[in-house]
């Protein structure tokens, strides 16, 4: 049996320096295959007396299991050592930017327009659009603004006929809410409004979104209550409000809303005129006059107003400086938002 | 309107800092939009009194003076003005004194002559506008006195940005007046004592609809040389009127105290009486600014027995006006109703401080002791004689005086907050209201003449509010039903289409909805689009009919910004003539996008190729499919007037055209400036937001059989009518079918060209056999082969 030990030593050093896995097969085929030498070793046994022959099998099987196990480990290592080959020849730089389109994205006002109708969505505001050309019943006259009031001096309206005009704020479309559904109504009116004005702090066009809350008994507290919520939520922050007495004909009371300067804290600065306060809505009571012209009875039903500058909110929500830039439509600014 | 916070101290002179009074002005509705101070900052001027004056030696332009004013010795200046001469007296900045801008005024030596100070003008002094030379002061100042003190200067000028309802704060008395309520303290007119008549002539006024009250006097002799006072003068300054003579001052002043517009005219120029009348058409005025105007037969005129002499209420004539020679004049003090002023200012192009007052409402009572006080400051100026107050009345064109009824319970309901009974009382009745009487359930009120703005209920809870404070009023959290409503599902919200959008590259702009009627003609020539009658500039002045021309501007502004690369988009309205929308339009919303440049950004991992007509319909096209299938839509080659031919389809859904996509004609393309082709899509928002409701198909559990069929067909055949043809024929067993390839060249008749079509088999309930699929495929070649020619490759 001295054989076995030389074969075996012959096969594991064989095992030991096959470099790829059809080396290591030959090792198998060669050693502990049907016609292999170890296996050839048990044909042999029969020359063995009965005693003796238990004891040299086993002693062929141990060595055998013992090439078998070595040439399972080299394999594990060669297999092993493959594919690590392969994942480094296959690593890439992942840092690279990927393939295909880049995003665009949504103008800052539709951004904007698109925040303040959500804030309104979750309190039960339904939203409600119009037409931009607008005849001046629901522009103006339903709004108590009848022909020659000095009001209309502060819309510098565009007229496309004696008629119809661009309309100066997104009102109609309340009155136009009020002609079709009945109270209790709570809508918003979010679009483009025009007035014929440009300078650096006009443009012709600009957005607007306008609310309207009708129903019993709805008192200016609540209103206020409604106006400091929105601004609240829709800067993210615990703003100061205030309620200055103004004037619209469609409202009575009418207030103006200043929040404290977002630039300066209050404190006063340029962006504030040094006043520490901003403008940043208009609101009032629903007046008598206009819930009359949509036949909506005055004496049981109350209610209330809003409306806002789309431009001038996203202007302080995100500190652009220059209101012309959201009609200028380069790439470079709207690519910031 | 601008006031002198010393004038109104006069009146009304609470306990509170220019600040604290200023504020409280804003938090009662009347904005104050500027403090400036009345001068500039300097110190060390004082008055000084050009006591000698000598020609300089070697320069013609420059005198030297001996100035009185600084010590008890006499200063010797060099001063270069026209006006220097002797017996003036002249704001003297001394050796250390300090002019506005830090300018410090040192010893000089002017062409050899030493100069100790300087003699100033207004604008030196930031004091007023005049640089026509020294500023020349009244004999009563006292040489040596503090310039400051001598004319008040630490004052500051207080703008009010007064809404249109609140004409009665267009006056310092009306202002007054709030700051009283405010600060709950008396205010303190000045006594206007009536002016008796020491002459008996007298003008007679007929007066039409529309004049309310004409009250008119005579005064003779007057010496219109005499300039008014400093003090006037400064009053007029600082509210931002220049003095021109004494009688314009004093009208210009009584309109800036009550509030009450008024004029004069030169009796010498007025024949007969006064005919307050309607202007006959086409009538003609030259007015006091020299503006000749035809008359409208609208317009309320002053016209003596011959002719109009002024636009009531808005402007005088230039040829009754009050000249340097003037000696007799006639005063005029009349309420117009606000209805009949309003809007022919601006009919005219013209804007008084006269119309602003009329259209907005002047107190119709006011009239008599307007006439008078200016009576009073006139005669004091320029002396002469007055005649008696004439005072014409038309009751039906005066204001009623009105009435308004406040319940208790509307306070506490429209405000959410009830005041006390005599805090109510206190704050109407220092506002000039009048309680005429009450009740357990509330009071009645009447309204002041100088209120137009108060009629209803609702007026008098806004008073209420403005004075106690907006700010101190409560706040609540709106209490209401909150029903759930439905949502249709089948329209797919616009925000979703946006999204979509951005994530396939498309940045969304805004463009105006006006646009250059040129470019609007490129894209849409056959329509006839809206022109606004008054434009803000002629290339924002076409209501556009397509979003495209926006779209090319915004693309043209980056192009030339080195934008290599544009994909963008716009929703919103077109404005398309016809339809029974307002102004016989349609108003339709849109949403069209537009693509320029390369396929893709620039990287290391892109292909450099432009992008095609198929990158932008296949953006589309996944658009489209949001909400429902694509084969809703239906592609056709069509026509554009502003598109390629070849490269255009119009877009289809239930039948009808609802879009349009194709590239820019090579002209458009040229007139717009563009190096590369441009491709474009608009389609009607409605059509693409209205979707289908998914339903629900069991799937089938036997295999699918794929074949490809070659065929070759001539040139002109479209892949739709292909695909059309081949459903058709196919049965429904057919449940995919793919274009995979289209080639035309080497190999292929050059008029032909070989599509490659991909079919789809599978059965619900069964696995087809060979035969079937033979068969079908069978009836497509001959379909194929007879309508359209094609054989396989
Ligand atoms: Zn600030």
């Amino acid at each position: 049996m001295e054989n076995l030990d030389a074969l075996t030593n012959e096969a594991l050093e064989l095992v030991a320096k096959a470099e790829d896995l059809a080396a290591l097969d030959y090792v198998r085929v060669e050693y502990l295959g049907k016609k292999g030498k170890i296996t050839a070793l048990l044909k042999g046994l029969g020359k063995l007396s009965a005693e003796e022959r238990p004891a040299a099998g086993a002693e062929i099987n141990k060595a055998k299991a013992q090439v078998q196990e070595k040439l399972s480990a080299r394999k594990d290592t060669l297999e092993a050592d493959a594919i690590n080959a392969r994942l480094a020849n296959e690593t890439i730089d992942v840092t690279l930017g990927g393939r295909g389109q880049s995003a665009g994205g949504i103008h800052p006002v539709t951004r904007t327009l698109e925040r303040i109708s959500q804030i309104f969505k979750q309190a039960g505001y339904q939203v409600e659009e119009g037409p931009e050309i607008e005849d001046d019943y629901h522009n103006f006259e339903a709004l108590n603004i009848p022909s020659h009031h000095p009001a209309r001096a502060m819309h510098d309206t565009f007229y496309v006929d004696a008629k119809h005009v661009l309309r100066t704020h997104t009102s109609p479309v309340q009155v136009r809410t009020m002609e079709t559904q009945e109270p209790p109504i709570r809508v918003i009116c979010p679009g483009r409004v025009y007035r014929c004005d440009s300078d650096i702090t006009h443009t012709p066009m600009f957005h607007q979104v306008e609310g309207l809350v009708v129903d019993k008994q709805i008192s200016f507290a609540d209103l206020k209550g409604t106006v400091d919520q929105f601004l609240k939520a829709f800067f993210e922050a615990d703003v100061p409000v205030r309620f200055r007495p103004s004037y619209f004909p469609f409202t009575e009371p009418s207030a103006e809303v200043d929040i404290q300067c977002t630039q300066c804290g209050g404190k006063g600065c340029r962006v504030c005129k040094q006043t520490g306060w901003l403008e940043v809505m208009g609101c009032g009571m629903v007046h008598p006059n206009v819930f009359t012209s949509s036949n909506v009875d005055p004496n049981t039903y109350s209610g209330f107003a809003f409306g806002m500058g789309v431009e001038r909110l996203a202007m302080l929500r995100y500190g652009v400086n220059d209101l012309r830039l959201f009609f200028e439509n380069d790439l470079k600014f709207l690519g910031q938002f | 309107m601008k006031i002198s916070e010393s004038w109104l101290r006069e009146w009304v002179n609470p306990s509170v800092s220019t600040a604290e009074l200023c504020e409280q002005l804003t938090m009662a509705g009347l904005e104050v939009d500027g403090i400036e101070a009345v001068a500039g900052e300097f110190s060390g001027v004082v008055v000084g009194e050009i006591v000698e004056i000598e020609q300089h030696p070697d320069a013609d332009k420059l005198r030297v003076c001996a100035v009185a004013g600084n010590g008890d010795t006499l200063t010797q200046v060099v001063c270069g003005a026209t006006n220097a001469r002797k017996g003036i007296k002249v704001p003297f900045a001394t050796v250390g004194a300090v002019l506005p801008g830090n300018f410090k005024i040192k010893k000089a030596k002017l062409r050899g002559v030493e100069s100790f100070g300087m003699l100033c003008s207004q604008t030196e002094l930031q004091a007023g506008d005049d640089d026509s030379g020294l500023w020349e002061l009244p004999q009563e100042a006292e040489a040596g006195q503090c310039l400051r003190e001598f004319l008040s200067l630490e004052d500051k000028i207080i703008e009010v940005d007064l809404t249109p309802n609140r004409a009665d704060c267009l006056g310092v008395s009306g202002i007054a007046r709030e700051v009283g309520v405010l600060n709950s303290c008396p205010v303190n007119a000045p006594q206007i004592a009536p002016v008796k008549a020491t002459i008996d002539d007298q003008k007679q006024a007929s007066i039409k609809a529309g004049c309310g009250r004409y009250v008119s006097r005579i005064i003779r002799n007057i010496d219109i040389t005499r300039p008014s006072p400093l003090w006037l003068q400064e009053r007029l300054r600082r509210a931002g009127l220049r003095s021109i003579d004494a009688v314009v001052d004093v009208t210009n002043y009584v309109l800036l105290e009550l509030g009450q517009p008024m004029h004069a005219f030169d009796l010498a120029k007025v024949s007969g009486d006064i005919d307050v009348r309607m202007a006959k058409q086409g009538e003609a005025l030259t007015l006091l600014d020299g503006q000749e105007v035809t008359l409208k037969d609208d317009t309320l005129v002053i016209a003596d027995a011959n002719q109009a002499l002024a636009i009531a209420g808005i402007m005088g004539g230039l040829s009754s006006s009050v000249t340097k020679t003037t000696c007799d004049i006639i005063l005029e003090s009349a309420f117009f109703e606000p209805a009949i002023i309003a809007g022919k200012a601006r009919s005219y192009g013209l804007h008084t401080d006269s119309s602003h007052r009329f259209e907005r409402g002047v107190d119709y009572e006011l009239q008599v002791q307007a006439i008078e006080r200016a009576t009073g400051l006139l005669l004091d100026i320029v002396g002469g004689q007055a005649g008696a107050v004439v005072e014409e009345v038309n009751e039906a064109s005066l204001p009623k005086a009105a009435s308004v009824t406040l319940r208790r319970a509307k306070i506490a309901e429209g405000l959410g907050f009830a005041i006390d009974d005599e805090r109510v009382l206190d704050i109407l009745l220092r506002l000039g209201l009048t309680l005429k009487a009450q009740d357990d359930a509330g009071w009645t009120f009447g309204v002041p003449s100088h209120r137009f703005d108060i009629d209803i209920e609702a007026d008098l809870l806004e008073e209420l509010a403005r004075i106690y404070g907006y700010n101190n009023l409560p706040v609540t959290s709106l209490r209401a039903d909150l029903p759930i409503l439905p949502i249709n599902e089948v329209v797919t919200p616009l925000a979703r289409l946006r999204e979509s959008l951005v994530t396939q590259g498309y940045q969304e702009v805004i463009t105006y909805s006006f646009v250059e009627p040129k470019l609007q003609a490129l894209f849409d020539p056959n329509a006839d689009a809206v022109q606004l009658l008054n434009p803000i500039s002629a290339d924002l002045s076409a209501m556009r009919t397509s979003l495209l021309p926006g779209l090319a501007t915004a693309l043209m502004h980056n192009v030339n910004r080195q934008q290599p690369r544009v994909r963008i988009f716009e929703a919103g309205l077109t404005f398309v003539p016809g339809g029974t929308g307002p102004a016989g339009l349609t108003q339709e919303p849109m949403l069209a996008a537009l693509l320029y440049g390369d396929r893709f950004p620039e990287g290391w991992a892109q292909g450099k190729e432009k992008s095609d007509f198929f990158d932008l319909k296949g953006d589309l096209e996944r658009l489209l499919s949001l909400n429902g299938p694509l084969s809703d839509y239906d592609f056709q080659a069509g026509v554009h007037p502003a598109l390629h031919p070849g490269q255009t389809a119009t877009i289809h859904k239930a039948g009808r055209q609802i879009g349009i996509i194709g590239a820019l004609h090579p002209s458009t393309q040229r007139a717009l400036g563009l190096e590369e082709p441009c491709f474009v899509f608009e389609v009607e928002q409605s059509a693409v937001l209205g979707g289908q409701m998914p339903t629900f198909t069991a799937l089938s559990k036997y295999p699918e059989v794929r074949r490809d069929l070659a065929v070759v067909v001539d040139r002109g055949v479209s892949a739709q009518a292909l695909q059309d043809t081949v459903k058709e024929a196919a049965g429904d067993a057919l449940i995919n079918l793919k274009v995979f390839d289209v080639y035309s060249g080497k190999g292929i008749d050059p008029l032909r060209k070989s599509v490659g079509l991909g079919l789809t088999y599978q059965h619900p309930s069964r696995t087809l056999n060979d035969e079937e699929i033979n068969a079908s495929i069978a009836a497509v070649m001959a379909e194929l082969a007879s309508m359209f020619n094609a054989t396989l490759r």
